[in-house]
């Protein structure tokens, strides 16, 4: 049997005034993971609500066919910087919140491997938000041609455009720097005896998930600065009149859109092999074929991109070949949930709010996975792209999937971060809240996309007016359940309500954060943990491992 | 809860209570649109073309075992939540691993998904098959109309521009809607049943697309590249579509509406067609008074401009006002150069409108909503205009 050895120093309970800053200057130059978590968290939850109000407009002038309440190049913006809002300043910034603070406690380091530059991949997002938002005040209003920002319409826009190519910039800048900080940080830094094929799955899909990003974010801050020179210094990029190509954006764009939105999946993935695990008391099922499973889907993600290019007039062999790679790619996704459900069964389980959000997103996040295979397909896709299945099919996989997986997160991780539990009873009506206005939203836009709706439209034939009144509605009814959650659920946790935390509040969590105190110390791990990863499981102690 | 929340709480409820109440409910017609859309259709739309039957068909079988998975998968899991749970006993088994059951289900879907592949390649490559065809039909989005070029076959030589018919009262929830709301145009493109369409798409200033659902076609308008696609219609009626991607403000508004016809009528409108554009072909020698331009111009301005610049003249936001502009009330030259050229998001009006209906429209600008500059603007005018800024 063996125990954690840990040294005195590893837990520290008293801070040394001199070395914790306080104040503004905690914040500002923060260089503790986290702290810098806790930021990148408040910054993503901000950009939510933002993106969320963003999208109340758009449900609001589509709550009836006419126009009614903006005019359509405003509606344009909205869902421009809904889309922009959501990807760059919610989605993304709550995953890079979500491994600054969980990375280093799960693998026994005492901090992120660059502490300085992960203060600056911080404090560039604020910058970019600012510069991102502030376009709406400009003449011509924000960029309103799609978060896909097409050439040639994106060519016409006015300087809003340009501030959000800065912005987006600024905000590829943040990913790459925190990519090369979670490559470095979990290469290096695990505590001695954990192998790669023993580090928690958050950690194996974070590692994936960076070297994406890296890989990436590049090419779209390439194919933005060709947008940027066609619009002011002169190129032909994308002008058939120069000699350029509209549909070479459209390459360049979704060779790295769709990577993108894997980015945006597989640390929700790696949450939920955290939370299943740990609720059905029982290991992991097939960990090496996770990893596998994770690589492959990452792979796979370079060579499908032209899925969303179907109507562009490809020659029927480039048609194929792209329908069968993005089919190829439900295997392994499929594998995974299947691993998933293999964990819980004859597991132990309980179904405290985390373990919900996280059942909750299999079952969801595999209809939406459905749907994607259903306009992998290019003959069906000829009639659904640009309707609102597909609509109904991102949001499905971006907020049933993504979304409720930081919540399960921030459920499974609260006790750590606050010493608090979060409220069981409130954690489970924002629970129910969400899941049964998330489908009312999102359900009948399937509907509306085989009946011929198409997406971006800020007004519709009146046939399609009773699926659009209840998305609108469901819609409202969402946002309200994500501020209950903010008011009722986080701020009282954040201000010391609710049952104090023990070291391991759930008793079948496994994992090095779960032998520090809730809430974590402000230093942990500041010499390595001597743990045994070789040892049959044992309660708070080894993570889960192949043999 | 605290008194702050509480009156979040109740702000919220009440706001939402009162964006119900003001919106305005104008009594829209209810019911299924002529060769369009259902009330709450839940499928696609039944097909006119073969090609649409096996789309049909796909998206059938893809939805059935999509389905008999999911209650697989889903049967499994919810049987283990009822029964393997702590608080009836459960105890957790100790396995964590099988090379077997992994490879098992990954073989098995790979396996299904190439059963899924294999009916779906052949619709690709028929889809993709434009050659043959009995009738050749350019289409090109504009911002924000579609232009029909019937190039090859027979009818060859037509062309018109296809516009959004329904009235902006409609829009502007000032009148009730009709049943062909936003999907409505005043020129149709007409096509003889059971014969092959290809369909070559292009556009004029940023990515339009081409789509009619009832066919299964769908095809992305490319400024300065060609695109092409093709139906055979099966059905007689009238099949309606709508602008596919992303084109600016009136992207909602720039629908498709294709009349499917015996071969005789066919043979009938060609006639019709060709006779009424000869007659509407602007003589550039003829001049027309003060009124005659007002009533086209009038015509014009409500299909083309009132979207913009607003039936009374007025503007909205980044549209300027035509009521006492500097340019409507300014030197000509300044206006021609604004309505052949365009200028940021006004389009270029050059090869969309005819310099008869510039002309009109000009005097119409120049002589209402109290503008009263007394000029009447001629064919000719837009003609030397046209040469001189060259």
């Amino acid at each position: 049997m063996s125990t954690i050895s840990t040294t005195h120093d590893s837990v520290h309970d008293h801070d040394h005034a001199h070395d914790q800053p306080h104040g503004w200057r905690r914040w500002l130059f923060a260089t503790n993971h986290k702290d810098i978590g806790t930021m990148y968290l408040i910054f993503s939850f901000v950009s939510l609500l933002a993106g969320g109000v963003m999208a109340l407009g758009i449900r609001l002038e589509l709550f009836q066919p006419g126009l009614q309440y903006f005019r359509p190049e405003f509606f344009n913006q909205l869902t421009t910087m809904h889309g922009l809002v959501m990807v760059f300043g919610a989605i993304m910034p709550a995953f890079v919140g979500f491994a600054n603070w969980m990375i280093p406690l799960q693998i026994g380091a005492a901090d992120m491997a660059f502490a300085r530059m992960n203060n600056l991949s911080f404090w560039i997002l604020p910058v970019a938000a600012l510069l991102l938002f502030g376009s709406f005040l400009v003449p011509g209003g924000a960029p309103a041609g799609g978060w896909t920002l097409y050439a040639p319409l994106s060519l016409q826009m006015g300087p809003g455009m340009d501030m959000a190519i800065f912005a987006i910039h600024l905000l590829g800048a943040s990913s790459i720097m925190g990519s090369i900080n979670i490559i470095v940080t979990v290469l290096n830094m695990r505590a001695p005896g954990m192998t790669m094929m023993k580090m928690p799955m958050f950690c194996w899909t974070w590692l994936i998930t960076a070297y994406l990003l890296i890989a990436v974010m590049p090419v779209l801050a390439g194919v933005i600065t060709m947008v940027l020179t066609d619009r002011h210094f002169g190129t032909t990029f994308f002008s058939a009149v120069g000699g350029g190509d509209p549909v070479m954006f459209q390459h360049i764009f979704w060779f790295f859109g769709h990577p993108e939105v894997y980015i945006m999946i597989l640390p929700a993935f790696g949450i939920i092999s955290e939370i299943v695990p740990a609720f059905s008391r029982k290991t992991l099922f097939g960990y090496s074929s996770m990893v596998y499973a994770t690589s492959s889907i990452a792979i796979l993600s370079f060579i499908v991109w032209a899925h969303h290019m179907f109507t562009t007039g490809m020659p029927v062999t480039g048609q194929l070949f792209f329908m069968y790679a993005t089919m190829l790619i439900a295997v392994p996704t499929g594998v995974k949930i299947f691993n998933w459900v293999a964990t819980m069964w004859r597991g132990s389980m309980t179904f405290e709010t985390p373990m919900l959000w996280a059942i909750g997103f299999i079952f969801v996040f595999t209809m939406g996975g459905f749907t994607g295979l259903i306009l992998a397909m290019a003959p069906i896709d000829i009639g659904l792209q640009d309707t609102y299945y597909v609509v109904a099919h991102f949001h499905y996989v971006l907020v049933a999937g993504s979304l409720f997986a930081m919540f399960a997160g921030f459920y499974f991780w609260c006790p750590k971060w606050t010493g608090r539990m979060a409220n069981e009873f409130r954690g489970k009506i924002h629970f129910w809240g969400s899941l049964i206005f998330f489908n009312l939203t999102f359900f009948p836009m399937h509907f509306l996309g085989l009946a011929g709706m198409p997406r971006r439209y800020a007004d519709y034939p009146t046939q399609f007016a009773d699926f659009n009144m209840i998305a609108s509605i469901s819609a409202l009814g969402f946002g309200v359940m994500q501020v209950y959650f903010l008011l009722f659920v986080v701020l009282p946790a954040y201000r010391g309500q609710g049952v104090k935390a023990s070291d391991c509040p759930w008793d079948g969590a496994k994992g090095l954060e779960w032998t520090i105190p809730s809430p974590a110390p402000f230093h942990t791990f500041e010499t390595p943990p001597q743990v045994d990863f070789d040892a049959p499981m044992h309660p708070s102690n080894t993570p889960a491992h192949a043999h | 809860m605290n008194l702050f929340a509480k009156a979040l709480k109740v702000w919220f409820y009440l706001g939402a209570l009162v964006a119900i109440a003001v919106t305005p409910v104008v009594q829209a017609a209810n019911g299924d649109m002529p060769g369009g859309p259902k009330v709450n259709q839940l499928d696609f739309p039944a097909p006119a073309t073969k090609i649409m039957a096996e789309i049909h068909w796909l998206n059938w079988f893809m939805i059935v075992i999509c389905a008999i998975i999911f209650v697989g998968v889903f049967g499994v899991m919810f049987y283990s939540i009822l029964k393997h749970r702590k608080s009836k006993g459960a105890k957790a088994a100790s396995f964590h691993e099988s090379t077997t059951v992994e490879i098992i289900w990954t073989v098995i879907p790979l396996i299904i998904v190439i059963a899924m592949a294999l009916p779906a390649t052949k619709t690709v490559v028929a889809m993709k098959d434009t050659t043959n065809s009995d009738i050749t039909i350019k289409t090109t989005g504009y911002q924000w109309k579609w232009g029909y070029d019937y190039i090859k076959g027979e009818g060859e030589g037509i062309s018109f521009v296809s516009t959004l018919s329904t009235p902006r009262a409609q829009v502007n929830n000032l009148e009730p809607k009709s049943l062909t709301y936003l999907m409505e145009v005043d020129n149709e493109m007409v096509v003889p049943v059971n014969k092959k369409i290809r369909i070559i798409t292009t556009a004029n200033d940023v990515i339009h697309a081409w789509a009619v659902p009832a066919f299964g076609v769908k095809q992305d308008a490319i400024p300065g590249f060609v695109r092409d696609t093709w139906f055979k219609a099966e059905k007689i009626g009238t099949f309606r579509g709508q602008c596919s991607e992303l084109c600016g403000a009136q992207h909602a508004f720039m629908p498709i509406v294709v009349k499917v016809v015996s071969a005789e009528d066919y043979s009938k409108w060609v006639d019709a067609k060709k006779k009424e554009m000869a007659g509407n072909a602007d003589d550039p020698t003829k001049t027309y008074t003060m009124e005659e331009q007002k009533e086209r111009g009038a015509k014009v301005y409500a299909a083309n401009c009132a979207a913009c610049h607003q039936a009374n003249g007025a503007g909205a936001g980044a549209f300027p006002a035509l009521v006492g502009s500097k340019v409507v009330l300014g030197p000509k030259e300044g206006q021609y150069q604004i309505l052949l050229n365009g200028k940021n998001a006004m389009p270029k009006w050059s090869g969309v409108l005819s310099d008869g209906e510039l002309a009109a429209v000009m005097t119409y600008t120049r002589n209402t909503w109290g503008n009263k500059s007394g000029d009447v603007i001629q064919t000719q005018d837009f003609i030397t205009a046209r040469t001189a800024s060259k």
